[in-house]
């Protein structure tokens, strides 16, 4: 009797430890995505997929962004602005290390912010580093950044993959073996097929959850979902095949995160070309096209129609829809007015995603409605930047702008749209020597009025950053405000 | 024979030189600039001629082209411009996926191909060459690609018991790196074996109707022993070829399977590096399917000798 109940007693706690092994949640998780990193510098190349896996997972930078797009400290504990705005001294969290075991100081941040602005810098946004006059390690925590000028946006730009903390020690082999500072540590490439990343159990800050993720790269839409499908892959981000998704929203196996991008997708038009360096053609432009159908058309429903060059989720976002409704009678009005009473024939360049091939020809479609014939050619990306980005050899494309903050590019006249208008250009200065947050608020809003009433491009929508996860991953970043896949709060449910 | 294969081997490295230089000048031709790819919308002026400089972009075409083929002579196939790795070493990583893949197609196409085709020539008019001859036909008609989704379908997502891609790696042991395997084989020997079956079965005909079948059917051998003994052997002349063939296709052609199963295989490589215009990768990796190609060629030439004497003497 007594042994009897001993012998319970023994199994149903031998049940409790099994039942407390099955409950422990999984560590282990795959991600799936279409492009694979050509190499794993963040700082010498512009392949966004190099922050997909690599970006706050494995690297750094003095500052981060946070999902909902807003900056805060990373590296970097604290700093000090002077009051002219020109010097920013940050204080460095203590007890950081590298992968490699040596220690993160002042030395380092410096040798990274010299690299990229360096004469020689492959930096593919040197840009960001343009107004830094000289980097001094003040001792091993502090580290002095002058700037030529106030840059209002210094800080946000410490927060791009770009601008990562590197490592003199490492920087040799960084783009076949990334050392940096991150929750996780890289472990394996295996090219043309999966990178694994581990936990880095010497963290500074709080420990990822997960011990290790395996980045899988999967190309095929067709592929990718039945990747998804079988369950080959936990998440997959950034998923190809829009079209799919309501299929897994009908499965309770999955989740699908609808979130936000900064990429402003637009009908860039050539402003210097005829007939678009008229205005009133450019606005005859905006009021054919009919945003809506090409986000139902082309994207499936998902997308925001914007009106100007800005992330509609931006707190300073002005919504200008109403300046460029759909309106054919009207643009056939402005055609008219401009002396095309007939239309015209023009160029439509498409570089490869399906936004672009997709939405070109429902473009082309509206187009033809108000007399605009355009012609076709679909382009890969290495053509597109030689004809329509650098030969400027184009009428009308599409493409999606994914840089975050990015509307000073329309200050750069050289640029593809050839845009110039120096009350722009002035206006950019102005935000560059604001620093107070209201005054650069009312800044970005008299920009965005400005593109939009110039109909310099045509506005199309903002692309949405569609991703399935299998429904019991947790903490997975919805929006994408930079291109990030951060697995530093993921985990399993239960 | 000595003297025979020596001619072909002439012809081969002629054949290698002109392919050099035609796989060169086009891809000279093709526009897009690998620097602009790889530094996007904002790079600057000064960063693109940095890195072009380093890249080796701004030597003339002579020097590159003469770099390149004197390189790969001493089995340097130069550094990936993207990747930023030896070429050798990616091809080399790929080839691993690649052969192994074209090898098992191609047993698996050979196996089914040889019964099938012997069978209904052995049959000829009968039901069971109707039903083969069937098959093949669609085998023949469906594209392989659709197959495999297909085979996605039922295998991996419904029934589970494969994954729906990717390839665990010889690092994972034979059986599983295999199993990966095991779905792109089957897509990619189904049409093959469809045609291998069809040219065995009418190579076969055409041989039981010559003059020697005849004799050999005369002098008292049935009709399957004069098949087995005699008309074989003479039949595997053009089926040889088509393996040759085969071969070549599918070491260098299982880029739409690699992309269905996304296989970390050389046609994904070409894929991707024409993609990023990463001409070196090209270049190189064409260069070395054209040299397979022409390699089992070569050795289908000497298969023809060992198996026909007559052609030894010809040439």
């Amino acid at each position: 009797m007594f042994s009897g109940w001993l012998r319970a007693g023994a199994l149903s706690a031998a049940a409790v430890v099994a039942s407390v092994g099955w409950a422990q949640a999984r560590t282990d998780l795959v991600v799936g995505m279409q492009l694979e990193p050509p190499h794993l510098d963040p700082t010498s190349a512009a392949a966004g997929a190099i922050d997909s896996v690599l970006y706050s997972n494995v690297f750094e930078g003095l500052t981060r962004f946070m999902s909902d797009g807003s900056v805060v400290p990373g590296l970097a504990e604290s700093w000090e602005i002077s009051e002219d705005g020109t010097v920013y001294t940050f204080t460095l969290r203590s007890g950081v290390s590298f992968h490699d075991g040596t220690a993160m100081d002042a030395e380092d941040v410096k040798f990274s912010l010299d690299r990229a602005r360096a004469e020689d810098s492959q930096n593919a946004q040197k840009a960001l580093f343009a107004d830094i006059d000289t980097v001094e390690v003040v001792d091993p925590q502090t580290v002095r950044v002058t700037l030529k000028q106030p840059n209002g946006s210094f800080l946000f730009n410490m927060a791009w993959g770009d601008a990562v903390i590197v490592a003199p020690e490492s920087i040799d082999g960084i783009k076949q073996q990334p050392v940096g500072t991150g929750a996780f540590k890289f472990s394996n490439w295996v090219q043309g097929d999966r990178i694994e990343i581990v936990k880095n159990p010497d963290y500074w800050g709080e420990p990822a959850k997960l011990d290790r993720a395996t980045f899988k790269f999967i190309a095929d839409p067709t592929a990718a979902f039945a990747a998804v499908m079988a369950e080959d892959v936990h998440v997959f981000s950034g998923f190809p095949a829009p079209e799919n998704l309501p299929q897994f929203e009908a499965d309770p196996r999955f989740q699908v995160l609808v979130g936000s991008t900064e990429g402003e997708t637009i009908l860039g038009t050539n402003n210097k070309m005829p007939p678009f360096d008229n205005v009133k053609v450019r606005e005859a432009l905006a009021h054919a096209i009919d945003r809506q159908a090409i986000i139902d058309g082309a994207m499936f429903g998902y997308g925001t129609p914007i009106g100007t060059h800005f992330a509609p989720h931006n707190p300073d976002y002005v919504d200008l829809t109403g300046m460029s409704d759909y309106d054919p009678e009207k643009s056939k009005a402005l055609l008219a007015e401009a002396g095309f009473p007939d239309g015209f024939t023009t160029t439509l360049k498409l570089p490869p995603p399906s936004y672009a091939r997709r939405g070109g020809e429902i473009i082309a479609a509206q187009l033809r409605e108000v007399g605009i014939q355009t012609e076709i050619t679909n382009l890969e990306w290495p053509q597109w930047l030689e004809e329509v980005f650098r030969g400027k050899d184009f009428g009308l494309t599409i493409v999606s702008h994914t840089e975050p903050a990015d509307i000073n590019i329309y200050a750069r006249p050289d640029y593809y749209f050839q845009y110039d208008n120096p009350a722009f250009q002035q206006l950019m200065t102005d935000l560059n020597n604001t620093t107070d947050p209201a005054g650069r608020s009312a800044i970005l809003k008299q920009a965005q009025e400005m593109i939009a009433g110039d109909y310099v491009n045509g506005y199309l929508f903002q692309l949405a950053a569609l991703s399935v996860a299998n429904a019991k991953v947790m903490g997975l970043w919805a929006n994408a405000p930079t291109q990030a896949t951060d697995l530093t709060g993921v985990y399993w449910e239960d | 024979m000595l003297r025979f294969a020596l001619k072909r081997l002439m012809s081969l490295v002629v054949t290698l030189w002109v392919a050099s230089l035609v796989i060169f000048l086009s891809l000279e031709v093709v526009p897009g600039d690998p620097a602009a790819f790889m530094l996007g919308l904002n790079a600057q002026e000064d960063t693109l001629a940095a890195l072009r400089d380093e890249l080796g972009l701004n030597k003339g075409p002579v020097e590159r082209y003469t770099d390149w083929v004197g390189g790969m002579l001493v089995g340097d196939f130069g550094t990936s411009y993207t990747y930023r790795t030896p070429v050798s070493r990616m091809i080399l990583d790929r080839v691993q996926v690649s052969l192994p893949l074209a090898l098992y197609a191609l047993t698996l196409s050979t196996l089914i191909a040889f019964p099938a085709g012997i069978w209904a020539a052995a049959r000829r008019g009968k039901p069971t060459d109707i039903v083969v001859m069937g098959i093949t036909q669609l085998g023949v008609a469906i594209p392989n690609f659709w197959f495999a989704m297909l085979m996605v379908l039922v295998f991996a997502i419904n029934l589970r018991w494969f994954n729906a891609g990717g390839f665990a790696g010889w690092d994972a042991g034979f059986f599983p790196a295999m199993k990966s395997l095991t779905l792109p084989a089957i897509a990619l020997a189904l049409p093959q074996a469809s045609i291998l079956a069809r040219v065995m079965r009418s190579s076969l005909l055409d041989t039981l109707n010559e003059d020697f079948i005849r004799t050999a059917r005369a002098k008292g051998l049935s009709r399957r022993q004069a098949l087995w003994r005699h008309a074989l052997r003479n039949a595997l002349i053009p089926v040889l070829t088509i393996i040759g063939l085969q071969f070549a296709f599918l070491l260098a052609g299982a880029i739409i399977i690699e992309n269905v199963f996304f296989l970390p295989g050389l046609g994904r490589l070409v894929f991707q590096a024409i993609s990023a215009r990463d001409l070196i990768v090209v270049e190189s990796v064409v260069m070395l399917l054209v040299f397979a190609v022409v390699l089992v060629n070569f050795l289908v030439d000497l298969a023809y000798a060992a198996v026909d004497p007559r052609l030894r003497g010809r040439r």
